[in-house]
Parts: C-alpha cells; sequence; structure tokens
C-alpha cells in the first residue's frame, strides 16, 4: 500500500458517511472512492482499477438518475397534481349526484299527475318515468367507478411520496425544468373549464365583478 | 320461499341515496309502499332486530359493513336467518356471485338493472304479488 494513503482522513470520512441519518449522497461516495484511488493507484491490478470505475460509474448514475427525477418534478405532482385531479373526479360525484337528485324530482312530480291523466296516457308516462328511474342508475355506477380511480390516484400519490422520502429534500431542490407562473394549456387556449365549488366565481360575483367594471 | 303482501315492510340497504331512492320508486311502481331504509350494513342489522321485515333488499359494498357481512350476520341469527335476502351490487365476478350464494343468498341482481329484473327476481323469492 503507497504511503500517501490517509488511512485516518478516509476511515473519518467513511464513519461520517455512516452516521448520516437520511441516505448517502453519491457525491460522498465518489470522492472517498477518488481519494482510495488517488492515494493508492500505484498499487491497484487492473481488475480492482475496473471495480473502482464501476463504482465510480454507478455513483455517476445516481445522480444522473436524481437530476431526470427532479427534471420530472415528482413534488409538483404530488402537491398540485393528483391532488388536483382527485378534487376533480370528486366534484363529478357531486354534480351527478345534484343532477340526479333534480331529475328524480321533477319525474316524482310526473309520476304524481299521472292519477289525473286519463287512463290511456297515463300507463305511457308512467313506463317513462320507470325508465328514466332505471337510467338514473348511472350516477350510482359511475360514482363507484370513479372512486376507484381515486383509490388509484392516492396509491400513485403514496408512491410517489415514498420516492420523494427516499431522496429527501435534495429532490426539491434540484433545478427540475422551469414552470411558469400561468402555464399556457397545450392548444394554446386560455380556457380552464369548470372550476371546482371552492375556485369558481358565483354569479352573483360575475355580476358583482361585471358591475364594479361599469 | 316465503310469500309477502303490499303491506310487508321491506328494508331496503344502500350506502348511495340515488340507488336507495331508484329502489323505492321501483318497488312503490310495483306497489309496495312500506319501505325502510338503511346506508350500511350496521344499521341495517339494528333495524332488522328492531322491526319484523319480510324482505332485505341489499348493496354489496358499503362500510362499516359490507352486504355480504350482513348476509351473514342475517343468516347467523336464529331470529332472521330464513329472511328472504337478494343483493343489488355491482360485483359481477362469479366468485362474489358464489360467494353470497355460499352465503345463502336468496337471489341476487347486478347493477345497471332495470324494473323488469327486478320484479322477475322478487318473484323468484317471495313468490307472485
Amino acid at each position: 500500500m503507497s504511503a500517501r494513503f490517509d488511512e485516518k482522513d478516509i476511515g473519518k470520512r467513511v464513519e461520517a458517511i455512516a452516521k448520516r441519518g437520511d441516505g448517502v449522497e453519491p457525491e460522498q461516495i465518489l470522492e472517498v472512492v477518488e481519494s482510495v484511488m488517488a492515494s493508492i493507484d500505484g498499487d491497484l491490478s487492473t481488475v480492482n482499477l475496473k471495480f473502482y470505475a464501476e463504482i465510480e460509474s454507478l455513483a455517476k448514475f445516481i445522480e444522473n438518475l436524481k437530476l431526470e427525477l427532479a427534471a420530472v418534478r415528482p413534488d409538483e405532482i404530488n402537491d398540485e397534481h393528483l391532488p388536483a385531479a382527485a378534487d376533480e373526479l370528486e366534484a363529478i360525484v357531486g354534480a351527478t349526484e345534484q343532477a340526479t337528485n333534480t331529475i328524480f324530482e321533477a319525474v316524482e312530480a310526473i309520476e304524481e299527475l299521472t292519477a289525473k291523466m286519463n287512463k290511456k296516457v297515463a300507463p305511457k308516462v308512467s313506463d317513462a318515468v320507470t325508465r328514466v328511474y332505471e337510467a338514473c342508475g348511472f350516477q350510482d355506477i359511475t360514482g363507484q367507478r370513479i372512486t376507484k380511480v381515486v383509490t388509484a390516484l392516492k396509491h400513485i400519490e403514496n408512491k410517489v411520496e415514498a420516492l420523494l422520502a427516499a431522496f429527501g429534500e435534495e429532490i426539491r431542490q434540484l433545478p427540475g425544468q422551469e414552470r411558469p407562473d400561468n402555464p399556457e394549456p397545450p392548444d394554446g387556449s386560455v380556457m380552464h373549464g369548470p372550476q371546482l365549488e371552492r375556485d369558481a366565481n358565483s354569479q352573483d360575483d360575475i355580476d358583482a365583478i361585471l358591475a364594479g367594471l361599469d | 320461499m316465503s310469500a309477502i303482501d303490499m303491506k310487508t315492510p321491506i328494508l331496503i340497504v344502500d350506502d348511495y341515496k340515488t340507488m336507495l331512492r331508484i329502489i323505492r320508486n321501483l318497488l312503490k311502481q310495483l306497489g309496495f309502499d312500506n319501505v325502510d331504509e338503511a346506508t350500511d350494513g350496521s344499521t341495517a342489522l339494528q333495524k332488522l332486530r328492531e322491526k319484523a321485515y319480510g324482505l332485505v333488499i341489499s348493496d354489496w359494498n358499503m362500510e362499516p359493513m359490507t352486504g355480504l357481512e350482513l348476509l351473514k350476520e342475517v343468516r347467523a341469527d336464529t331470529q332472521l336467518k330464513e329472511l328472504p335476502f337478494i343483493m343489488i351490487t355491482a360485483e359481477s365476478k362469479s366468485e362474489n356471485v358464489v360467494a353470497a350464494k355460499q352465503a345463502g343468498v336468496s337471489n341476487y341482481i347486478v347493477k345497471p338493472f332495470n324494473a323488469d329484473t327486478l320484479k322477475t327476481k322478487l318473484t323468484a323469492v317471495v313468490g307472485d304479488f
């Protein structure tokens, strides 16, 4: 072994790495490996050199992987996109339920009136009412399907959260793809579609805005 | 087969209020107007122990007690074990149907269903009405 090998210094670095509770930085591994290689290069066999080159390459691979993951912005996926998607789906369930109840009220009123209709018309109206009741079952079925999708989204959210936990806060701080403050939709339009109730302006709000502009 | 008449109390169980309303309205069209509702299995079981019902029509997917668990409780209860029990559910996999049958379900309706299916299954379970 070369006299330049500072065993004490390397030992301290390895100890410091071992003490880290939140994972090992690839740079730290690389640094130690380079330090060892620099100090004992005269003593290394070809096999050892290949081995150390592999470790170095592995460290670089991990570093690149982290950069690629940061570019995908997993923090943004978990903090914004997945919760927003779940909210939109839950809003669909709420809106269809509300609409279905309105349909029910209207149809029940029609059904009440069948007692006052003539005997030729009443059965036909009653049959039509039955078909509306049957069709309203869509709300139950779509509700169950959407609940399944929301569960799947939550599963994805947990997986992304685990990924973020594995890489720690570091991945949030790596330079990801820059995001504009108000991203334009891909088709270039500026429409945002129906908003969730908590974010939307009511007709009264709109009227007030318009009145304020007069 | 246990015959029921139009005044026989029927308990319908579903966690979707829309579905309760659909079943209630379809039963009403068939002439049954003595219908009570529950939104989960445990509430339904409590109602079944408090009042003499002639038929239970229950969904499967509910919390905290599912329709299948409710069915098993009913079949395990000496006072309720003969009660006609129809499962109405979106669970159409064979294993679900088999599990319900093994638990003692009287009949099984897959959602979405229509008034004719409900009438046919009711007749199969409780006879002509």
